[in-house]
């Protein structure tokens, strides 16, 4: 992975003596709250319900175990022993004390990390691939990418300030596994027909209140000029992008006010100036930065493990868990493994400082000292041995982190919601656990296969309700927190956006309205069909009818 | 006389920035003596007079565009851009536009909403002239500030101060 030199490790350790002066002139009551907001922000410090928040930047999801340990040392100095990960693969600390924060950023700065640009109104965390590097069906490693447009977006003069919050996720795989189409600009790798590397390049998706899936605005951009291409973007974007409503800020509102066609025209205007100039990337930066993300040493090993093909046949707590949890990695003898977030007694992707270090030592023993965070809210150990499986799956299930419900109904991507976040209509941890609880049953969430709920506690969609199969968004409605569900949305290659299915519910309806949705899907299903395609097959009737009952559909289609 | 900061200095300064109030319009000003940054709209409907004249510049609010000044360059002395708020970054790409797109030599005036936390992402977008608000800082508070310049030694990307991005700059070892 990508290690700071003198340059990187100075930029951090400025950033901390610039916060901490900062953070001092701020408490010594010469930057008011206005003024201090934005920097707070920039550095991922929000003031919440309880206590302040601060969210640290884990570029493109990528951990080492030394930063792992850090992070579980941080949980358990300056927090209450937990952390949580985002949907854009970052750590968030609940309960640091605002004085605290310049001194936890100069214990992140001594591993390599920071809370740069995880929030506010500027270029955030870009986000990739959580199975970069080993996936199968990966074309080209987006990682080197991720990094070179990490360093052009820190701290870039002209783009602090911008109307909205822009996020930019990365992908190199037939599959999308980062949610390119909901991104302010989403980048697939990919080659031309002369086989050089480039860019399609995505403009203008996103989620929020006006959920969008974003447009093609070039099929390839060539890798040299990816920064000159985006600083394009951006500067349309900075100029030309609303700033008298907070809900129409984002580049999305601007692109769909243009249209793609002369959105773009604005961009490659823009652009003729500066493509060619010094920002074109050259061949010498892109082998240094890609020559840290080398591939690890592998051993040659048969694809099928014999004892581990035993394990599985002797144990099916194991094998469940291996059916599940353990995908299939590009290398023969060598797996991928999960490691769940999802124990239904925590809030998804709640994560304590001892479980932390648990997967610091598996790491460390079984996965060249690497851990990987998903925008799904789950770890990952990227490079298992298939011989190594069971003591894996050991450890982890003794430290309650092998759930095996990887993919399915219970693999909640959720918000902190309500109990947490200041911005909420109404909590989603409960409802989630909830639901959790509803469907223990394994046997039946086998049955019942892929499928993916998603709950976010209000119209920010931070936990990504319009790309669930299954939504869940808290509303608001005379001051009470209800529910409402939408099906349909889908991440990935084929990106949706859901469908809400009618009135809200209350928290103690949740879970029967699941069982109610799943009741159908099991209905109607045809041979093989997962959840998603269903509901795209049969259209959301039979569903409504299954959670309203005939009288209230019918009343609803009369009145509408 | 009020102070402010020029290429990282900290000078006196006597230029006046004209604020037309709504009664007003644009072609009943009068001039005060000296140097003074007339709105966009006075410079526009007086340009044949004002044109030349020592020490005049030009203010733009954030939403005006550049562009429509590009031609006129050649006959002030002077851009200011206003920031109505610090957290509306558009004149930071209009100072980029000024120095890059349109090769603009003169000074280039951060006004308005300035304070100093910003201070380095304007001198980098090619502000040289940086004026806070009059009675937002003390000259000692000014003098602290000039500090926030050199918040970080050596950035990544290429703006208006350093056009080659770091990759360019400097030999890293992989
Ligand atoms: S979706 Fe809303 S409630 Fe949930 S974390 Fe985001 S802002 Fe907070």
């Amino acid at each position: 992975m990508y290690r700071y030199d003198s340059y990187d490790q100075k930029i951090v350790d400025e950033r901390v003596a610039q916060f901490r002066d900062q953070t001092r002139r701020y408490l010594a009551g010469e930057l008011t709250d206005d003024e201090f907001r934005p920097l707070r922000l920039q550095n991922g410090l929000y003031i919440q319900r309880h206590a302040p928040m601060l969210r640290v930047a884990v570029p493109y999801g990528l951990l080492s175990t030394r930063q792992v340990r850090k992070l579980a040392h941080i949980a358990r100095s300056y927090d209450k022993g937990y952390t949580h990960i985002t949907t854009r693969q970052n750590f968030q600390f609940n309960w640091p004390s605002l004085e605290a924060v310049p001194e936890i950023l100069a214990e992140l700065a001594s591993v390599e990390m920071h809370a740069i640009q995880t929030s506010g109104a500027c270029i955030r965390n870009i986000t990739s691939d959580p199975f970069a590097g080993v996936a199968g069906d990966e074309y080209i490693d987006p990682r080197p990418w991720c990094e070179v447009l990490r360093q052009w977006s820190t701290f870039h003069p002209e783009f602090a300030f911008l109307p909205r919050k822009f996020k930019i996720a990365v992908n190199g795989a037939r599959q999308d596994r980062a949610v390119i189409q909901c991104h302010d600009i989403g980048l697939e790798l990919k080659r031309n027909e002369a086989g050089e590397i480039g860019f399609r390049v995505l403009v203008g998706g996103g989620m929020g209140r006006t959920p969008i899936i974003g447009e093609e605005i070039s099929d390839f951009v060539p890798w040299q000029h990816i920064i000159t291409y985006n600083e394009a973007i951006l500067r349309v974007y900075n100029r030309h992008g609303r700033r008298d409503n907070l809900y129409k800020a984002r580049i999305k509102i601007l692109v769909k006010a243009l249209g793609i066609a002369e959105f773009k025209r604005q961009v490659e205007a823009e652009w003729a100036f500066t493509r060619g100039g010094p920002s074109t990337l050259t061949e010498a930066e892109v082998t240094r930065v890609g020559a840290h993300f080398t591939t690890p040493a592998y051993a040659s090993l048969p694809s099928e493990d014999a004892g581990y093909a035993q394990q599985r046949a002797a144990n099916a707590a194991f094998a469940a868990w291996t059916k599940r949890n353990v995908l299939a990695h590009k290398v023969p003898g060598y797996a991928i493994v999960v490691v769940s977030l999802k124990d239904p007694k925590r809030a998804p992707g709640d994560v304590t400082d001892s479980q932390l270090e648990r997967v610091a030592d598996l790491a460390d023993a079984y996965s060249f000292g690497e851990i990987r965070a998903t925008h799904e809210q789950n770890l990952v150990l990227a490079d298992v041995k298939q011989s190594d499986l069971f003591a894996v799956w050991e450890q982890l299930r003794s430290a309650n982190l092998a759930t095996p419900t990887f993919g399915l109904l219970t693999d909640i991507i959720c918000c902190p919601g309500g109990d947490f976040c200041s911005l909420a209509n109404a909590k989603s941890i409960p409802i989630a656990n909830a639901i959790q609880a509803r469907f223990e049953d394994l046997d039946y969430l086998y049955d019942i296969g892929d499928i993916e709920l998603n709950i976010s506690g209000c119209m920010n969609s931070c936990g990504h309700h319009h790309v669930g199969h299954i939504g869940i968004l808290g509303v608001d409605k005379n001051g009470e927190e209800w529910y409402q569900v939408s099906l349909g949305g889908s991440q990935g290659n084929q990106t949706s956006i859901g469908k809400v299915i009618g009135r809200s519910f209350a928290a103690h309806e949740m879970p029967d309205v699941i069982s109610k949705i799943i009741t159908v899907y099991q209905a109607e299903r045809q041979e093989g069909e997962r959840f998603i395609e269903t509901v795209r097959r049969t259209g959301l009737d039979p569903f409504k009818l299954g959670v309203y009952g005939e009288a209230a559909v019918k009343e609803r289609k009369q009145n509408a | 006389m009020p102070k402010l900061i020029k290429n990282g200095q900290l000078v006196d300064d006597n230029a006046q920035v004209l604020i037309l109030d709504e009664t007003q319009a644009p072609e009943e000003l009068s001039l005060p003596e000296g140097p003074v940054f007339v709105p966009f709209a006075v410079w526009q409907a007086h340009k044949g007079q004002l044109s030349g004249r020592p020490g005049l510049g030009v203010w733009l609010d954030s939403h005006e565009d550049v562009a429509e000044l590009a031609e006129d360059l050649g006959e002030i002395s002077g851009v200011a851009l206003n920031f109505p708020k610090f957290t509306d970054g558009r004149s930071y790409s209009a100072a980029a536009l000024l120095r890059t797109r349109y090769g603009f030599k003169g000074e280039i005036r951060a006004i308005g909403d300035v304070l100093r936390d910003q201070f380095f992402f304007m001198q980098r977008c090619g502000f040289d002239t940086i004026q806070p608000k009059a009675g937002k800082y003390s000259d000692a508070q000014l003098e602290a500030a000039l500090a926030s310049l050199q918040d970080f030694s050596t950035p990544y990307q290429a703006a208006v101060d350093q056009p080659a991005p770091l990759f360019r700059r400097a030999q890293r070892a992989a």
